[in-house]
């Protein structure tokens, strides 16, 4: 592996990947900042009871899912490179490590959600338990269709489906990735660390 | 018209039409009501109107997507109906079955229709919308059902595309959330929680997904625009729309004694589906901006652009106005309620059905691609004086329900019900009067089937000189 990656320029457009897909982001991420504002709002009005129940909170799970979505986003950047130098097999791999990040992931959080269970937390137990619950199972379902859709990908990639020059879909499912993985960055710290 | 088979979209537009009459006629009588409360008292109660009103309002729209059904899929799947017999034996039963319900509502009294059915048995009857007898129910599953068995079967067998993919999934949500109107515990917070499972899931999902596959057919046709295109912009919507609308359906469920968090989780995805029908405005818009011809038929597309415009008035703004649900709080049940109501329905799916009815009704009846050019002109009337009179039924009745909300539950001395309901009589007067405007758009659409019929087609824009 080479120490700098070089990725050539895509060839044609700009924004890369398929316009709808950044019009489907655009709308998915209102709806993500529509929840964080909310989260905010009912927060401000009982600071108190949001902090104390923070508290409760893994940070260090989601820390390990930070690093997992951050190195997944990575590896989807490193996939999207190979493509564009025409190596197919390559950029399925990358997928495939990206993929095996996202269920790692899922792992971890499912861990939690366990734990939580465990201790009688549900919707119905406060305001703070049932954003943290909506937020980051909404987040969950997203990061479940992100693995479809890189898994997709991938699939198509190692059959030949994407060349150096026509790889529109590798770009498509990417970025729908880093959204997955923008949301995150912005959920952990505003769910479990902010105070 | 390339198939033969389409031929039995026909009547299913004619009836679905015929019942828009009659639906109009009632909305005409209980809008005097609410200023003449016993305006033809006892033969029409009040309640029995508003039920025929609603009732047939779902019907005819029922038979307008049964028919628009029939016509698209043998066209998109490049084959003749799997049965066209089952089609039209169908929409006998159906009609019948219809008929004799509405009769049922006007002639006896509704307990005694209950009595009459064999209620007692299963019993569904007596929830708003859903008042059908369960014999009719029942007829309503098994017409569903033959209707989806012939057209999942054409599909199957011919081409797929994406347009018939998303309306045969459309349509069957539709079938299976109506299931959920056989469910009626007695547990009154279960009874509305369910019921919204068939009201809500309807009109705010599955319904969704039927009126943006049938824009995108009439699109792909008159504009010409790459199939390509139109079916990624469907793909978006409908994502969007299931993701904002279904769990939408917490909007309906602040303070009926379900979980609070339905106020934030109804409140926060509600508030987001005014998006797809906004990328609808857009991707309307778009797509006959773009168009590789002007096609001959400009009733069918301006319809096509009302439906984009007005759902999205209609639907996402007006819906939005009450869907948060500190707002909801004191606008549950007035007439703001009413206002969104009619302008959600006629925007979204009447003008759907129109679309449809006015871009295939012209082969349906033998010609090429269009009306002639005075049928047109009529038919374009029939569109401005509907959608105007719509827009100021919306209005007036916007106006009543913010001065209902504050006479009687946001003023520090709020008063009683129909106290504030001679207040606001103004409204409900000049909401009348936009009805009757209505009514006569309407005759000008029966009419303009039957002007200029013996006349030559329209040609399209810019190919007259050549012609």
């Amino acid at each position: 592996m080479s120490q700098t990656v070089v990725i050539a320029p895509a060839p044609g457009r700009y924004p890369p990947g398929d316009l709808a897909i950044w019009i489907f982001i655009l709308a998915e991420l209102l709806v993500f900042a529509v929840f964080f504002a909310a989260y905010a709002f009912a927060r401000a009005g009982d600071v108190a009871l949001f902090d104390e129940y923070q508290h409760t909170l893994d940070r260090r799970a989601a820390l390990v899912n930070t690093l997992a979505l951050i190195t997944s986003s990575y590896f989807v950047v490193r996939a999207t490179a190979a493509i564009r130098e025409g190596s197919a097999r390559d950029c399925a791999r990358w997928l495939a490590g990206a993929i095996g990040l996202g269920a790692l992931f899922l792992v971890v959080k499912s861990l939690e959600y366990a734990h939580h269970l465990e201790a009688g937390v549900h919707l119905g137990t406060n305001t703070f338990y049932m954003f943290y619950l909506s937020l980051t199972f909404f987040h969950f379902m997203h990061v479940l269709m992100g693995m479809v859709i890189l898994g997709a990908v991938a699939l198509k990639a190692r059959r030949g489906g994407y060349s150096a020059t026509e790889h529109t879909g590798v770009e498509t499912g990417g970025v729908y990735w880093h959204m997955v993985d923008l949301v995150w960055l912005i959920l952990f710290p505003l769910v479990y660390v902010m105070r | 018209m390339q198939y033969k088979s389409q031929a039995v979209a026909k009547p299913y537009f004619i009836a679905a039409i015929g019942l828009f009459v009659g639906q109009i006629l009632f909305g005409l009588i209980l809008g005097l009501q609410y200023v003449w409360g016993d305006f033809m008292f006892p033969e029409i109660p009040f309640n029995v109107a508003r039920m025929v009103h609603t009732n047939l309002l779902i019907v005819w729209l029922l038979f307008g997507f049964m028919g628009a059904a029939y016509y698209l899929v043998p066209e998109e799947s490049e084959r003749e109906l799997y049965a066209p017999w089952l089609a039209h034996a169908m929409f006998w039963i159906f009609l019948v079955a219809g008929a004799l319900t509405i009769l049922g509502y006007l002639m006896v009294p509704y307990a005694k229709l209950a009595e009459m059915t064999h209620n007692e048995l299963l019993p569904t009857m007596g929830r708003e919308f859903l008042e059908q007898p369960t014999i009719t129910k029942l007829g309503i599953v098994v017409v569903a059902l033959a209707f989806l068995f012939n057209v999942g079967m054409t599909v199957l067998k011919g081409r797929k595309t994406v347009v018939t993919l998303v309306l045969l999934l459309g349509l069957a949500g539709l079938a299976v959330l109506f299931l959920f109107s056989f469910y009626n515990p007695d547990n009154v917070v279960k009874d509305k929680y369910y019921w919204w499972w068939v009201v809500h899931l309807w009109v705010e999902g599955v319904w969704e997904l039927i009126l943006g596959s049938i824009l995108a057919f009439v699109l792909i046709k008159t504009t010409g625009v790459d199939r390509e295109v139109i079916e990624k912009w469907l793909y978006v919507i409908i994502a969007m729309t299931l993701i904002t609308g279904i769990i939408g359906t917490g909007h309906h469920y602040y303070w009926i004694g379900t979980p609070e968090y339905w106020q934030w989780w109804g409140s926060i995805f509600s508030a987001l589906e005014p998006i797809p029908f906004f990328m609808m405005t857009v991707f309307a818009f778009n797509m006959v901006n773009r168009r590789r011809r002007n096609h001959p038929n400009k009733a069918a597309v301006l319809w096509a652009l009302g439906t984009a415009v007005m759902a999205f008035l209609g639907a996402g703004v007006w819906g939005f106005l009450h869907t948060l649900s500190p707002v909801n709080y004191y606008t549950h049940g007035t007439q703001i309620t009413a206002a969104h109501g009619h302008m959600a329905f006629y925007g979204a799916y009447v003008m759907i059905n129109l679309t449809m009815i006015s871009y295939a009704m012209p082969m349906l009846r033998g010609r090429t691609a269009a009306n002639s050019e005075r049928s047109q002109v009529l038919e374009m009337w029939s569109f401005w004086l509907m959608t105007v009179s719509i827009v100021f039924i919306t209005l007036f009745l916007t106006g009543a329900g913010i001065l209902q909300v504050w006479l009687q539950r946001f003023s520090e001395n709020p008063q009683g019900f129909m106290v504030v309901q001679e207040k606001i009589a103004l409204f409900y007067w000049l909401r009348e009067i936009a009805g009757v405007v209505f009514l006569i758009g309407l005759g000008t659409y029966v009419a303009s089937f039957f002007v200029g019929a013996k006349e030559p087609e329209a040609l399209p824009e810019g190919a007259a000189a050549s012609a």
